[in-house]
């Protein structure tokens, strides 16, 4: 037994204690392995993650043979990008799943009982996102190194290795704010085909929306810019932030389109009456 | 062990617990009993931290479960069988929960055993489980990281009647070494059976507490037996002079006076019994009497017990 009752001090007679000074609180290490493990210990979750691969592998062989035939240029980079262009599409409904899927399968019910910090299950959950981000950089480049290799020896000359550095960074960041916002989505409704469905028409849809009545007059134009995150991030994604402006339009327009939805999200988890 | 201390929940008007005050202690099986919707699953919530009370407190060993680290291996809880992802299998239930608690693999295999699911079961998703095999799931999760508390909800609902006497060896021996432990049921038999205290709840309020003797004892009835024997007659004449009310029940009598009086007064009279026992109010009419006013179903006066 890990516990055992303390002989009750005259105070306490009739009332036993629990004696928890020989079990230290679950260490955050271990709620992140445990999160992981939900991401791919269900049929779903694997079949997902599978899927993300065999649709990449399929876009990158068909672009590859349509290049090899017509001897276009093969470039690394392009090859990167289209692998990471898919997994900033599909990755943040494994974010998503493993947010709502508590609620749906009301497993909640036991993660928040063996977990009563209900914050520290949550930032578990965000790493996790976070770290298939960081896992997305890491296969982005491994498939580019073989269809490029592939390509190096079938039309050597017409293959390009260059590969800059800061479109790499700019790109994590980029897939790390998606997964955090289909993240915060998740929190904020707690249903799965509701929050992915929000979340592409939020993320996707109103930044072209809030551009188009920005053109309508110049100065609607200039307050929505200050607001459009997406337009906001442009400039970082390619590794050319400037001006100090640019700074303080990502700065505001992340507040509104991150951090409001995330903290509203987190709140409700934490308030919600689990059943 | 469990102090429930004043514990109110309202949902706007509705008063789901109210106001309601009690404690478990450690080496004993306290019963928590009531009709459907009477408050239980409410009250075991709050005591885990899943529902915030409107007012009171829950308490376990003097802390508020929140304050408990790694709470699994102290307090083993069970509150929905059902409660789990439908797409993992059980024996990735529990290696989940012992991967949370810090418990070694070997300690999923322990409890698999314990509860009777074999390796073939605990490969199949949950899913795949019948009720019974999620709640046999559902109680080594809770005895997983070894608690000297439980709190389980309807721990016995779908388990077959093997099943419900095995629980019941299993929570008595729990018990008898010193654990704590809280179960609900909206069925009394299987309470009775096995709970050293018992709490009766009804419309979010407590209406009886105590054992089984103190609860009946609570109640002032009048004596009563019930008789058969082979000469019907003349015990009841016997009775009738004796000063006994005596009324045709059945094949026998029901007799107004302690089975003892009627046995002593067969024995005067020379007749042999073939049966005799206490007609006196059973706990089951206790509890249908105490929370009357929250059984949907209403029940005739004369019902037989």
């Amino acid at each position: 037994m890990s516990t055992s009752v303390v002989p009750p001090a005259p105070a306490a007679l009739g009332r036993p204690v629990l004696d928890i000074s020989g079990t230290p609180a679950i260490p955050f290490w271990r709620e992140v392995l445990v999160e992981l493990r939900k991401s791919y210990n269900t049929r779903a979750g694997v079949w997902y993650l599978l899927s993300i691969a065999m649709i990449i592998a399929l876009i990158e062989a068909v672009i590859l043979i349509v290049a090899l035939v017509q001897d276009n240029v093969v470039l690394f980079e392009d090859n990167a990008f289209i692998a990471g262009t898919v997994t900033v599409l599909l990755l943040p409904v494994l974010a998503i799943m493993l947010v709502t899927s508590e609620w749906t399968q009301r497993s909640a019910m036991v993660s928040f009982t063996l977990e009563p910090r209900r914050a520290r299950v949550v930032v578990a959950k965000l790493v996790v996102s976070l770290g298939f981000v960081v896992a997305t950089l890491v296969m982005m480049l491994l498939v580019a190194v073989v269809a490029t290799g592939i390509a190096e020896i079938v039309q050597p000359e017409l293959t390009d290795w260059s590969f800059e550095i800061k479109y790499l960074f700019g790109f994590a960041i980029f897939q790390a704010v998606t997964m955090t916002i289909g993240f915060a989505f998740a929190a904020l409704l707690l249903n799965t085909p509701a929050a992915i469905v929000l979340f592409f028409l939020y993320w996707y849809l109103l930044p072209i929306l809030l551009a188009a009545i920005g053109g309508i007059s110049e100065s609607l134009g200039n307050t929505l810019e200050w607001i459009n995150f997406q337009v906001a991030i442009g400039p970082l994604t390619e590794w050319e932030m400037n001006t100090g402006e640019e700074w303080a339009k990502l700065i505001v327009s992340g507040l509104i389109w991150i951090v409001l939805p995330l903290g509203l999200g987190i709140a409700r988890i934490l308030r919600a009456e689990v059943k | 062990m469990i102090t429930v201390d004043q514990l109110t929940k309202t949902y706007g008007d509705f008063v789901a617990v109210d106001n309601i005050s009690f404690a478990c202690q450690p080496g004993r099986v306290t019963g928590f009993l009531g009709p459907n919707g009477a408050g239980k699953s409410t009250s075991m919530r709050i005591m885990v931290g899943l529902t915030p009370p409107t007012q009171g407190s829950a308490t376990i060993g003097g802390l508020s479960y929140q304050d408990i680290p790694n709470p699994g291996r102290h307090v083993g809880v069970l509150l929905d069988a059902s409660a789990q992802h439908a797409g993992r299998t059980g024996r990735e239930i529990l290696t989940m929960g012992a991967l949370t608690m810090g418990l070694p693999k070997s300690r999923v295999d322990e409890m698999l055993a314990l509860v009777g699911l074999s390796d073939d079961e605990a490969k199949r998703r949950l899913r795949n489980y019948s009720l019974g095999m999620k709640q046999r799931l559902g109680i080594a999760h809770a005895l997983l990281g070894d608690p000297s508390v439980l709190i389980l909800d309807e721990p016995a609902n779908g388990l077959d009647p093997a099943g419900i006497r095995w629980m019941r060896g299993l929570l008595k021996g729990y018990a008898d070494r010193g654990g704590t432990v809280l179960l609900s049921s909206h069925l009394l038999h299987e309470v009775e059976l096995i709970a050293d205290e018992m709490i009766l709840i009804g419309h979010g309020r407590i209406v009886a507490q105590g054992d089984k003797k103190t609860l009946l004892a609570s109640r002032s009835g009048t004596a009563s037996a019930l008789v058969t024997s082979l000469d019907n007659g003349g015990l009841g004449a016997a009775l009738t002079a004796a000063g006994h009310s005596v009324t045709p029940m059945g094949t026998g009598l029901k007799v107004g006076a302690s089975p003892e009086q009627v046995g002593r007064a067969a024995l005067q009279a020379g007749v042999v019994l073939t049966d005799l026992r206490d007609g006196g109010a059973s706990l089951e009419d206790l509890f249908l009497e105490l929370t009357s006013s929250t059984q949907r179903d209403a029940f005739p006066a004369g019902a037989p017990a």
